[in-house]
């Protein structure tokens, strides 16, 4: 079985590599490219601490052959930073509001957390916690996860009203 | 947790992946969102020598509604099984199913035919796909046929697909406001499989029932059906208890899941009869 | 003064020192996945291992063969017992006095346990050499069940120590026995039972069940044979008890061997213990000269380390008529699986089960434990606990609302009047406690109007009305607890692991220009402690908590400590740091006095300076003082600021609370709903409200899942049936309820800033709160006991016994 030429693009640069089909891209990420936010928690899709965005969609790493994702564009936490450094919205959310403990699961739910925020700019608490719950938190109990998020939503929005 | 080595194919079109897959012979796979093989291949139950991957086939990714029939692409997502309108309206028992099944995650990349074609008792499209009474085209390097839902599984991932084939639309006839709808789930907690669902359609003199994870295969009853057409519910109820053998797991023994089962199926028709017209 | 100086209160507030709610310092690497973690250390030349486990509870190993799985290109060993016989580390000895198989050794003992070690230049070959190993098994009779483990014709299990009469806690009486341990006045406590105007009598199940830290445990072991030093990586809660066990193990000078946690992905107990892949990557590093990295996957993580609980609680509770207790009993069959492989302290095989008097002025109390061996894998950890306390705190908990139901009485009343009341402190418990500080009665009272008990109560009963007038089939449960916790191991008199005390430690470092390093003993898991140990040095030396760096976690840098388990971080580390900090502020006074050119006792500490007496204006910063500590020289004091503390605590803590919820209970289906959840906490001086809020929420959401549905089940030929999260119930943000927390302060009197510990009190509490709401919803139906978890099939089996479902 032979390694196959990958190609995506992973925070907006374009990587390419040779790679076993078989790589899962979790593992992808973490060691041929070093991105190590992304965590592997259940390895069975269900905690999605692996989970990162690919073409607009949040998806499990762990549940993905690089093969899969030859050609797509691809964010991890690692791309969720401001341009000059600092701290994105949903980051400084989850920092403000105690929304990590151990940090296992946190780029998991930072990247999910994106994905719903741009689906649904104004989520009520139940639509948050309906929308993160394909990532497991074993610290926080989710409450200030769900506030985090909240808080975020608000501050995006306020950003959003400030620009136009 | 690692799975076997394995080649991998990305066709373009249905007549390519047929070709492929029957060129490869029984060491090859179709993969579609892998959210059921992938877990497989990772506990090593599964280890195909090659993959062809459906995610390039860009006909088998679009939802129709025309002329009262829906049919939808294999490698269509739950997710946008979800979002899409025009469903929606033709089917909207779909859309409240799919909302129960797994996580968004999983939602975003599961596709609606590896739901059905995988024959897995703990899916739920096969169930619903049953209680619409659709119908699954087949693709072999031969040419298509289509296949009844009704009668397509056999057993716990045993069907009428043959290994050589790919699943490659759905379809059925639009349901619209005719009928009542509800897609009832017990499950443990989001990302599990029921511990017993039941989709029911009644209206209009008409009714379809099925059941999800309580046998070996999807469960729909035509003497349920008929039953709760002339609007018996008792005997409805009656009817799909007798159809059901649901084995016991972690989720409970078996007498436990048959209340339940019961249970869920009168939510289910309840909730459908309050939307019916 | 003019009007830009800021008083005391706004220099107090600047310093966020203790009772601020501080962002964590961690944060800002973790939101940004640059934590390091230790599958993210990738060293050069770094090669994989990854364990053949056998599928059988109980057989013996008749061969293994190797050659197909070296045949493969780049497999560079396979590690068999037989190889680490030589070396004698075939087995290894357990945290609580036993010894277990590193790789099996003839036999295999539970599904799941280490039989070969292959070791692989990456993950994925190391998966494909595993399934060429081939082992050829014969199976042997399974024992599953404690209560059978001594009957006739039961199967030995450790034919190791089959004829040991004598173990590591005294006699044994059979070769699947392990230790009895007995605590209290039987004698007495029996004569009390014999003459009670009642006894209420149950048997309480803590199912087993497991801690299940998102990140699995792990290491990366690296030999550099060049200078002959192990460093050793690992999802360690101990490091420092680590590497002198690896040192003892592998025969390492200490000195050679540096163990390093990094940040660590939750641990709950499950990274206490060594575990067979620690020992067989340090071997594949020495034979191999790469490093290797071991990492469990989930199913492993579950089928094979630390397991928690698994204790059948045998109780019976003595009351007067009017509901005063009298005395207490209880003997427990403590089901230890394969190998002993606790982590309690060494005199306590059973942990601080005597803690089970609870909250509760009972005069009289006998408590006996037998550990047994069963084919199921080893652990017996504090599963966010201290040693046992949660499975004390829920017999207590639970024998007080079957006493209640004895006697007719409401239960909230029955605590009312049996807690030790605010002036008994300092209270001797019957079973030879000493807690330190309480005031049950203010906390009790607090709670209970915080939920309008005597309202909800009313609402119960309304429901049940109309649950019997079949116009509801949801019943109302209202969960009561109020739990005693004991944390903070502890006084080196009678606590120690594997002969190591268990104090632990602070070194603090003044840089010149006023900022600090404190270094700890302990390690932290997501608990904070970078954030709050600098809060609590910035209140003892003045200095600004973002001024000081904390650190942990690595052996050549780090104090010596015992790790962070047990909520023992504040109590004893936290003390630590407290009294470092003192010692600080003592050389700092005499440096200001200098300085201010006054006698010592002329200057007194004020917030962040020390001032002249009575004149204020005449003042040193400890900045200033820090920088003269490095560049005067002062007749009589050495140059620096620097000093270390190690704290041997004279008592543990007694953290308390109150916690109230409310659940709907739907008879038909089993479906729960727990719609309001209260929770008092009084863990002491509060450091950062913040934290111990997520603390809280923390621990209830995993109390939770504990009594709702999370289990670690075999069925009766030892498979393991709950290896994958989808039936190892952890609940997401969906099933979880919404938390309301509140406190009350009473602070510890031992503790030099008078904190005791929190991040354990919500599962000990959680767990019998959410249990005894399950219980009280079916109690108008004749209910007393039933057995956790309580899934949906087995709230619907208690219905269905009581006959709810016509």
């Amino acid at each position: 079985m032979s390694k196959m030429h990958v190609k995506m693009t992973v925070n907006g640069k374009a990587v390419e590599a040779l790679a076993e089909p078989r790589t899962l891209l979790v593992h992808f990420l973490r060691e041929e490219l070093k991105l190590k936010g992304a965590h592997i928690g259940c390895e069975s899709s269900h905690c999605g601490a692996c989970t990162v965005e690919l073409d607009g969609k949040s998806v499990k790493s762990c549940t993905m052959f690089v093969a899969q994702a030859n050609g797509a564009d691809v964010t991890t936490v690692e791309g969720m930073a401001n341009p000059d450094g600092s701290l994105g919205v949903i980051q400084e959310m989850f920092r403000e509001h105690h929304g990590l403990q151990c940090g296992y699961c946190t780029p998991g739910m930072i990247m999910r957390a994106h994905r719903l925020l741009q689906e649904n700019p104004t989520p009520t608490e139940e639509e948050v916690r309906f929308g993160m719950a394909g990532n497991l938190c074993r610290c926080t109990g989710y409450q200030n996860i769900v506030k985090a998020i909240l808080a975020a939503a608000d501050n995006l929005a306020a950003q959003k009203e400030a620009a136009e | 947790m690692y799975p076997g080595a394995f080649d991998y194919h990305r066709p373009s079109s249905v007549a390519e992946a047929a070709g492929l897959l029957a060129d490869l012979g029984e060491e090859a796979r179709v993969l579609a969102g892998g959210h059921s093989l992938i877990p497989m291949m990772k506990l090593r139950m599964a280890a195909p020598e090659h993959l062809i991957d459906l995610q390039d086939i860009e006909e088998l990714k679009t939802i129709e509604v025309a002329g009262g029939a829906v049919t939808i692409g294999a490698m269509v997502t739950q997710d946008s099984v979800i979002r899409d309108d025009a469903l929606a309206a033709a089917a909207p028992i779909m859309r409240e199913a799919s909302l129960q099944i797994a996580d968004p995650q999983v939602r975003y990349v599961g596709t609606i035919g590896g739901n059905v074609a995988n024959g897995d008792p703990g899916n739920d499209m096969p169930g619903l796909m049953q209680c619409l009474d659709a119908e699954f085209e087949i693709a072999g390097k031969a040419g298509t046929r289509w296949e009844k839902a009704r009668s397509f599984y056999h057993g716990a991932y045993d069907t009428a697909k043959a290994d050589d084939e790919i699943l490659t639309r759905i379809r059925f006839a639009a349901v619209g406001d005719a009928m009542g709808y509800a897609y009832e789930k017990q499950k443990r907690k989001i990302g599990d499989y029921a511990t017993a669902a039941a989709g029911v359609l009644v209206g209009g003199g008409k009714a379809s029932i099925a059941m999800t994870n309580l046998s070996d295969t999807p469960i729909w009853s035509e003497a349920a059906s008929n039953a709760l057409a002339t609007g018996d519910v008792e005997e409805a109820v009656a009817a799909a208890l007798a159809a059901i053998d649901p084995m016991e797991d972690m989720r409970g023994p078996v007498e436990f899941k048959r209340h339940v089962a019961g249970v869920i199926l009168r939510r289910a028709i309840e909730r459908a009869l309050s939307r019916a017209v | 003064m003019n009007e830009m100086t800021p008083t005391p209160e706004e220099r107090a507030k600047s310093l966020k020192g203790l009772g601020s709610s501080r962002k964590r310092v961690e944060d800002a690497r973790f939101t940004q996945g640059k934590g390091n973690y230790v599958d993210d250390i990738q060293l050069d030349g770094q090669l994989f291992g990854a364990f053949v486990r056998s599928p059988y509870a109980h057989a013996r190993v008749v061969s293994v063969d190797k050659t197909a799985a070296l045949a493969l290109p780049g497999v560079i060993a396979v590690l068999t017992a037989e190889d680490l016989a030589p070396l004698g580390l075939h087995w290894m000895p357990t945290l609580a006095g036993d010894k277990q198989m590193v790789l099996a050794d003839g036999k295999v003992l539970f599904q799941g346990q280490e039989v070969a070690f292959v070791v692989a230049e990456n993950r994925y070959i190391a998966a494909d050499a595993v399934e060429l190993v081939e082992v050829d098994y014969d199976e042997l009779e399974v024992l599953t069940d404690p209560f059978q483990a001594e009957a006739e014709g039961a199967p030995i299990l450790r034919e190791d120590i089959a004829d040991a009469t004598e173990g590591a806690h005294g006699p044994r009486r059979h070769p699947n026995h392990i230790f009895t341990w007995e605590q209290g006045d039987k004698a007495a406590t029996e004569a009390v039972l014999g003459e009670a105007d009642v006894v209420a009598e149950e048997m309480v199940y803590y199912h087993r069940t497991h801690p299940c830290p998102l990140e699995t445990c792990g290491c990366v072991a690296s030999m550099d044979k060049v200078n002959g030093k192990l460093t050793l990586y690992g999802t360690f809660q101990a490091p420092h008890a680590v590497r002198t066990v690896a040192s003892l193990i592998s025969g390492i000078a200490e000195h050679n061997i540096r163990v390093v946690s990094p940040d660590i992905g939750g641990g709950f107990g499950n990274k206490v213990g060594v575990y067979p892949g620690y020992i067989c990557a340090i071997v594949a590093s020495i034979v191999t000269g790469q490093p290797v990295k071991w990492v469990e996957s989930r199913q492993e993580n579950l089928l094979s380390t630390a397991f928690a609980r698994d204790y059948w609680m045998k109780g019976k509770i003595a009351a007067t008529r009017e509901g005063k207790i009298t005395g207490l009993w209880c003997h427990t069959t403590a089901d230890h699986g394969a190998f002993d492989a606790c982590a309690d302290p060494t005199k306590f095989p059973a942990g601080f089960m005597n803690i089970c008097t609870g909250s509760y002025d009972i005069p009289v109390a006998y408590l006996a434990v037998d550990g047994i061996y069963t084919n199921k894998a080893p652990g017996g950890v504090a599963y966010r606990c201290s040693f046992r306390v949660t499975e004390a705190a829920y017999f207590i908990e639970r024998m007080i609302e079957v006493l209640a139901i004895k006697l007719g009485m409401d239960a909230a009343e029955l605590r009312r009047i049996n807690f030790i009341r605010a002036d008994q402190f300092p209270y001797n418990s019957a079973l030879g406690w000493e807690y330190d500080s309480g005031d049950y009665h203010t906390a009790w009272d607090k709670a209970l109007a915080a939920v309008d008990y005597a309202g909800l109560r009313a609402e119960q009963a309304a429901r049940l009305e109309e649950f019997k007038d079949g116009k509801t089939r949801k019943l109302m449960g209202i969960g009561l607890t109020f739990f005693t916790e004991i944390v903070g191991a502890g006084p080196v008199k009678n606590c120690d692991i594997l002969g190591l005390g268990m104090f632990d430690s602070c070194e603090i470092r003044i840089h010149p220009t006023g900022s600090a390093i404190a270094r700890l003993g302990t390690i932290s898991q997501g608990q904070g402690h970078a954030t709050t140990f600098a809060q609590i040095l910035a209140s003892e030396i003045g200095i600004s908590a973002d001024d000081i760096t904390v650190e942990e976690g690595d052996t050549d840098t780090a104090p010596y400590g015992l790790g962070t388990y047990g909520s023992r971080s504040t109590p004893v580390a936290g003390a630590a740091t407290a009294m470092a900090g003192r010692k600080i502020r003592a050389k700092a006074q005499m440096i200001a006095a200098y300085l201010l050119e006054v006698h010592d006792d002329d200057v007194e500490f004020d917030v962040d300076r020390f001032v002249v007496k009575g004149a204020p204006e005449r003042f040193k910063t400890m900045k200033e003082i820090a920088f003269a500590a490095y560049n005067q020289a002062i007749p009589g004091i050495e140059p620096g600021l620097e000093a270390v503390s190690y704290y041997d605590p004279p008592n543990m803590t007694y953290p308390f609370g109150a916690y109230i919820c409310v659940v709907d209970v739907d008879v038909d289906t089993g479906v729960t709903d727990i719609r309001q959840f209260y929770a008092l906490d009084d863990c002491g001086t509060r450091i950062n409200p913040m934290i111990i809020e997520g603390q809280v929420h923390g621990g209830l959401t995993e109390a939770l899942a504990i009594a709702m549905g999370q289990e670690i089940a075999y069925d009766e030929i030892g498979n393991h049936k709950t290896s994958t999260m989808m039936d190892f119930f952890i609940p997401t943000s969906w099933e979880t309820p919404h938390y309301v927390t509140d406190h009350t302060t009473t602070p510890s009197p031992h503790h030099p800033i008078g904190a005791k510990g929190v991040g354990e009190s919500p599962n000990v509490g959680g767990v019998p709160c959410f249990s005894n709401a399950i219980h009280d919803a079916f109690r108008p139906f004749g209910l007393t006991q039933t057995h956790m978890p309580h899934d949906h099939w087995r709230v619907w089996q208690t219905a269905n016994r009581l006959g709810l479902h016509g």
